[in-house]
């Protein structure tokens, strides 16, 4: 299989691969890590007229802790943060979501902001991004911008990007307390997409009760969703059997999961409340 | 568009159009057949080859983004007629029935062999799990990563030790 022919570009800055998409709109693609787009566009799902490889864009590579936040640039690889020992303490999310992403091979050339911007409803990274209240940094022809991730999801394969904007960075705020997350997923095989995804980061304060709790769901509804509820019932709680419980029973009120072949709705719902109930309990018991 | 990619060692330069994928170049353009395209949906790793040293599906890059890249292919295991251990022990313990997925489980293993050479079953499990083997299974396969693990070690020992030996006759 072959893509369809297109005109291939390797800008060297921003600006630069910011003026390629203004030339040609919605007919140039970026091609970053490309383990989603050039499948699609080997099945001839996506013809862009132009790629637009940013991989020689300095600026994007690589991540960095700055003033309050981590920034993790657009050409970090799956692979770089799956076993970076330097972010296991403060953002524990990163490694066990990177773990979950398709195999090795893929982890090693497909990117973070990559699998965001193609905003596909079972993105692991999607849920886990919601649960760590990340930002998406926007570069566009007027400068650069912050967006909640919540408002850069818009619809399936859809998100708040212009056609002259890149994602250039995703950014974590860095935790006050002590951190546990888990991410927890059911596939029909090694590497498959999510029969359901549930991340989930709590951090706690000194007290022991629970200064933030984030929930992501991915392959929950059209875009991966916020489990708000059972997130506002904890905070300020302490972790507990009757706290797990009812979070757990919470998170399913903000799923809206699909009948498919992977399963039934009941069923997925049932598998989202096991485990929201599950991580929670591992993370009661490491932050004991 | 004009490339140069250095592919076991050697440097290549070609013409490709830049909708060629990589593992198309290797095998048309370079004439080197080892690494196999299996399902061509980035799925069961066939195509394995180590760019710039790490294992990636090379049905899944373009080979202009090869440009100015090194790339080893399963015919760059071999030195000057001895097999690697790692295909002398996929041999010895069987490790494939058609043959078809080995080169990209032979790429996939020497890599997690270079960083590590004592793996656990469910560490290689894990390692080798974006390749799919159709045939019969794993068993074998893992026997195998395994056994050329221990090789691996001796060897780097016995070397580690005649080091030693020179060192000290100095």
């Amino acid at each position: 299989m072959f893509p369809s022919t297109f005109d291939y570009f390797a800008p060297k800055t921003v600006e630069e691969t910011i003026g390629l998409l203004q030339r040609f709109g919605y007919d140039g693609k970026i091609l970053a890590g490309g383990q989603s787009l050039l499948p699609m566009m080997k099945l001839r799902v996506a013809m862009p007229a132009a790629l637009i490889d940013i991989n020689h864009v300095d600026d994007l590579h690589g991540w960095k802790e700055e003033d309050g936040y981590l920034r993790i640039g657009a050409l970090t690889r799956h692979a770089d943060l799956e076993k970076e020992s330097a972010l296991i303490e403060r953002y524990p999310l990163l490694s066990k979501t990177a773990e979950w992403i398709a195999d090795p091979q893929v982890r090693n050339r497909g990117t973070i902001c990559g699998s965001l911007v193609h905003a596909d409803p079972g993105s692991d990274w999607g849920a886990a991004m919601i649960a760590m209240r990340a930002e998406v940094e926007v570069v566009g022809p007027s400068g650069v911008k912050r967006v909640p991730i919540d408002e850069f999801f818009v619809d399936t394969f859809t998100t708040s990007l212009d056609m002259d904007e890149i994602a250039s960075a995703v950014l974590l705020p860095a935790p006050v307390g002590k951190v546990g997350a888990r991410y927890m997923k059911l596939e029909r095989k090694a590497g498959d997409f999510a029969i359901i995804g549930v991340a989930a980061n709590v951090i706690k304060a000194y007290d022991g009760t629970i200064l933030d709790a984030g929930f992501g769901l991915c392959a929950c509804g059209d875009i991966p969703l916020r489990a708000e509820q059972a997130e506002q019932y904890l905070i300020g709680r302490q972790l507990d059997d009757e706290t797990i419980e009812q979070a757990s029973r919470l998170a399913q009120q903000s799923a809206r999961p699909a009948t498919d072949l992977r399963g039934t709705a009941e069923y997925k719902l049932d598998l989202l409340r096991v485990f929201i109930k599950r991580a929670l309990q591992e993370i009661a018991a490491e932050l004991k | 568009m004009r490339i140069t990619v250095t592919v076991n060692g050697r440097e290549y330069e070609s013409e490709v159009e830049p909708r060629t994928l990589l593992v198309y170049y290797l095998r048309e353009h370079l004439e080197l057949k080892g690494a196999h395209v299996g399902c061509d949906t980035t799925n069961c790793g066939a195509c394995t080859v180590l760019l710039n040293g790490k294992p990636v599906k090379s049905c899944t890059v373009l080979a202009v983004q090869a440009n100015g890249q090194q790339v080893m292919t399963v015919e760059g295991l071999e030195q000057d007629g001895v097999l690697h251990p790692v295909q002398q022990s996929f041999w010895e313990e069987h490790g494939l029935q058609c043959g078809y997925c080995t080169p990209g489980m032979l790429m996939s293993a020497y890599s997690l062999l270079e960083k590590k050479q004592d793996l656990t079953e469910e560490e290689i499990r894990k390692g080798i799990s974006g390749n799919i083997c159709r045939c019969t299974g794993y068993v074998n396969i893992v026997k195998a990563i395994q056994s050329a693990g221990r090789q691996m070690a001796e060897k780097k020992q016995l070397e580690q030790n005649q080091s030693e030996v020179i060192g000290s006759g100095n």
